[in-house]
């Protein structure tokens, strides 16, 4: 199968050309594979950035449209949200030009649990996935943010530390390879939840770990307590090309802002209106599954039934709700 | 009323002076307007400009947070000899100690702020008006300690100084309940910081009961080696402290406080060998991190390889000439022994101990971090503001201590 995009994925967020570039040009990414030595460039870019940055001077915009009225979202009641979905949606139709935009705010039906399985035989590491992930959840574009990643790892080992992240073939699969999806495990003994000083992330009834992007306070703690490097920070302005799709979920892909969280939500504007999440959806070789765990009958349940299904770093203790299986 | 005077009275001690304490304010307030002026520029754009990333997602302001921790804990080395077993030497020095406390608190708090990425909501940290995930987050019981550290270090100072500005006699009952409990909070401040990094089941290096001892053995060596130095610096430019003074600190006392230094170091020495052996011996998850630090990759030495051998080669060379009595009652290489342990300990206990549990990351990414220059330069102002802080509670103190100004 062909890759169909063959730029690998880079969700490094890298600065946008400014007055002034930061040193962090001599810190992109670097895979074990083509590891370069660095080692006293970081002198060598403090002698060139000696321009002053002026361009800030006019007018900080570090307040968005908040006030300190705004509350958190499980504090506010219906008809708050509702005037705080309305005053968002305003904003955003007016600033993105689109009279689509909608801002759901539907709640975690009763005896549902949501849960995922992915069958890594399949896996080819296309990463429709992640594109399709992007377009569905209004990723910022630049800079880049992706909530999967796609590892690729040789036959033989499953040894997270010799994983390729930017793995750039022509064709996938690889033969010597097999791939391994990464995206938030929806843990059911959330590391992330715990650490966060002002409640702005937490679990869902149904299993969803969200984040109220008007809380969060943008610490990174939860980013550092991740052990499966599922949390993303918005380290600039985030920008969308145009591409936002409109029909959205206040705990979920509404537009983030600069300086705060976000995460994978299985696509929560979708799976609570009873759709499949966009990556489910996307993925050509149907490696993917998602359903409500509570459920007996459900494809999930069957799955994790029939099959030798494994959890990723199961002795952190964090009860993923995210199972790894192969047929 | 009373008080508004005392308050009046401080900063005209603050704000007037000779043109030598003029030029070094001066000196501390460039260097904070420029790292002030950055950091406007990093509100507007984001940390963006700043060298960290998703992978590297803590960098050098959380470093340098985590060391001035230390220097603020640090003074209770002097207020315990003083106030438990009574060396009455040390009296004069506690003084000092407890505005060096303060003043790196202040830079503490100024660290964390930069840090966020939305400042404007840092009310959602408090109660009722905020919603702060205590007792399960480590980070609001940071808050608690950390400002809890803060009012006593301004308050037992305050009042003993309002006390004799105003020529009364400073109440015992009011004063020794906050001078204990200062000691033991000195111990809950790092202990609560080292619990934020050791509580992470995802960062196996910083997965060690370790974690909370070594940063206490490292600002018990690291704080009061930066008291050394400066007890001589105000002893040199002011009446404070100079020999025949009412307040003198003999060089003696110096000498007392050098062996807390280097109990402190050797102690902090034994703690990283026996972590380092404990990584590589067992060559178990924790490995990772810790090769990546003190080795490199693929036989490439890391960005932070030069620097972490370079500060174990500084912290053993100062534990050894503070061990050689000559040496370590000779104020030249004693000095010269705290500088290098004060700047081994910021690197280890910085960029060597906050760094590496990113790299690699939890998927296995090796992502090198290097501070950018806004960055850099931000965290130079904290400094400066730190210094200026400083130096302006130490004048005041002095000032008022020795009775050049009063009621």
């Amino acid at each position: 199968m062909a890759t169909p995009d063959r730029t690998p994925a880079r969700p490094t967020p890298e600065p946008r050309p400014m007055t002034l570039q930061p040193a962090s040009s001599s810190s992109r990414p670097v895979s074990r594979r083509d590891f370069l030595r660095r080692v006293g460039q970081g002198s060598a870019a403090f002698a060139v950035t000696t321009m002053v940055p002026t361009d800030f001077l006019q007018m900080p915009k570090i307040f968005t449209q908040e006030d300190f009225t705004w509350k958190h979202f499980v504090e506010m009641t219906d008809a708050e949200k509702q005037q705080r979905v309305q005053e968002l949606e305003e904003l955003y139709r007016k600033r993105f030009n689109d009279d689509r935009i909608s801002i759901a705010t539907t709640p975690a039906k009763e005896g549902v649990l949501w849960g995922y399985a992915l069958n890594i035989g399949k896996c080819v590491g296309c990463r429709r996935c992640v594109k399709a992930c992007v377009g569905e959840n209004n990723q910022s574009r630049d800079p880049e943010i992706e909530w999967i990643r796609v590892l690729e790892l040789e036959k033989g080992t499953m040894d997270l530390d010799e994983s390729h992240h930017y793995y750039n073939p022509k064709e996938v699969p690889d033969e010597e390879h097999y791939y391994m999806p990464v995206q938030c495990q929806q843990c059911e003994n959330p590391p992330c939840v715990k650490v966060c000083p002002t409640t702005a992330t937490w679990q869902e009834k149904d299993g969803i770990v969200v984040v109220d992007y008007n809380w969060c306070i943008g610490c990174r703690f939860c980013l550092a307590a991740c052990p499966y490097f599922a949390r993303r920070f918005n380290w600039g302005e985030p920008t969308w090309n145009g591409n936002l799709n409109p029909h959205m979920h206040y705990l979920g892909n509404r537009p983030r802002f600069k300086g705060v969280m976000e995460k994978c939500t299985f696509c929560i504007q979708r799976s609570r209106e009873g759709h499949y999440t966009a990556c489910v959806e996307a993925c050509p070789v149907g490696a993917r599954k998602f359903g409500n765990l509570l459920d007996p009958q459900s494809e999930i349940r069957q799955l994790i039934a029939a099959k030798r299904v494994f959890r990723l770093k199961e002795e952190a203790g964090t009860h993923p709700k995210f199972f790894y299986f192969t047929d | 009323m009373k008080f508004l005077q005392f308050v009046g009275a401080s900063v005209r001690i603050a704000l007037t002076g000779s043109k030598r304490y003029y030029a070094w304010l001066l000196a501390c307030l460039t260097v904070t307007f420029v790292g002030f002026y950055y950091y406007a520029y990093q509100l507007e754009h984001g940390l963006i400009i700043t060298g960290m990333r998703d992978q590297v997602s803590w960098g050098s302001y959380i470093a340098n947070f985590t060391f001035f921790v230390g220097v603020a804990a640090a003074a209770v080395m002097i207020v315990i000899p003083a106030y438990l077993y009574h060396v009455t030497e040390f009296k004069p020095v506690t003084l000092l100690g407890e505005m060096l406390a303060a003043s790196a608190l202040i830079m503490c708090i100024a660290f964390v702020m930069i840090d966020m990425g939305r400042p404007d909501r840092v009310w959602h940290l408090l109660p009722i008006i905020g919603k702060p995930n205590f007792p399960v987050s480590l980070l609001t019981w940071d808050v608690i300690v950390l400002s809890g550290y803060l009012c006593i270090n301004l308050f037992i100072p305050g009042y003993m100084l309002y006390s004799v500005y105003h020529h009364q006699e400073a109440s015992k009952k009011i004063l020794l309940p906050f001078t204990y409990l200062s000691m033991p909070w000195a111990v809950s401040i790092h202990t609560v910081t080292a619990f934020l990094y050791c509580g992470l089941v995802s960062r196996p290096v910083w997965n060690t009961a370790l974690m909370a001892p070594r940063f206490l053995a490292t600002a018990f060596a690291a704080g009061p080696a930066l008291i050394i130095i400066i007890i001589q610096i105000v002893r040199k430019y002011t009446p404070y402290g100079s020999p025949g003074a009412q307040f003198e600190i003999r060089n003696e006392t110096i000498y007392k406080i050098a062996n807390i230094v280097v109990v402190a170091l050797l102690i902090s020495l034994f703690f990283t060998f026996s972590e380092l052996f404990t990584i590589f011996y067992s060559a178990g998850a924790h490995k990772a991190a810790m090769a990546y630090l003190y080795l490199g990759f693929d036989g490439h030495p890391s960005v932070l390889t030069p620097f972490i051998w370079g500060s174990l080669v500084m912290n053993v060379v100062a534990a050894i000439i503070l061990l050689i009595p000559r040496l370590r009652k000779n104020l030249l290489t004693l000095n010269l022994a705290c500088c290098l342990l004060f700047v081994g300990i910021w690197v280890e206990k910085g960029m060597g101990t906050v760094l590496p549990a990113f790299i690699p990351s939890p998927l296995g990414e090796i992502w090198e971090y290097w501070p950018s220059n806004p960055e850099a330069l931000i965290s130079l102002g904290v400094w400066g503001l730190g210094a200026l802080v400083f130096t302006m509670l130490a004048k005041i103190a002095i000032q008022i201590e020795t009775g050049a100004v009063s009621r």
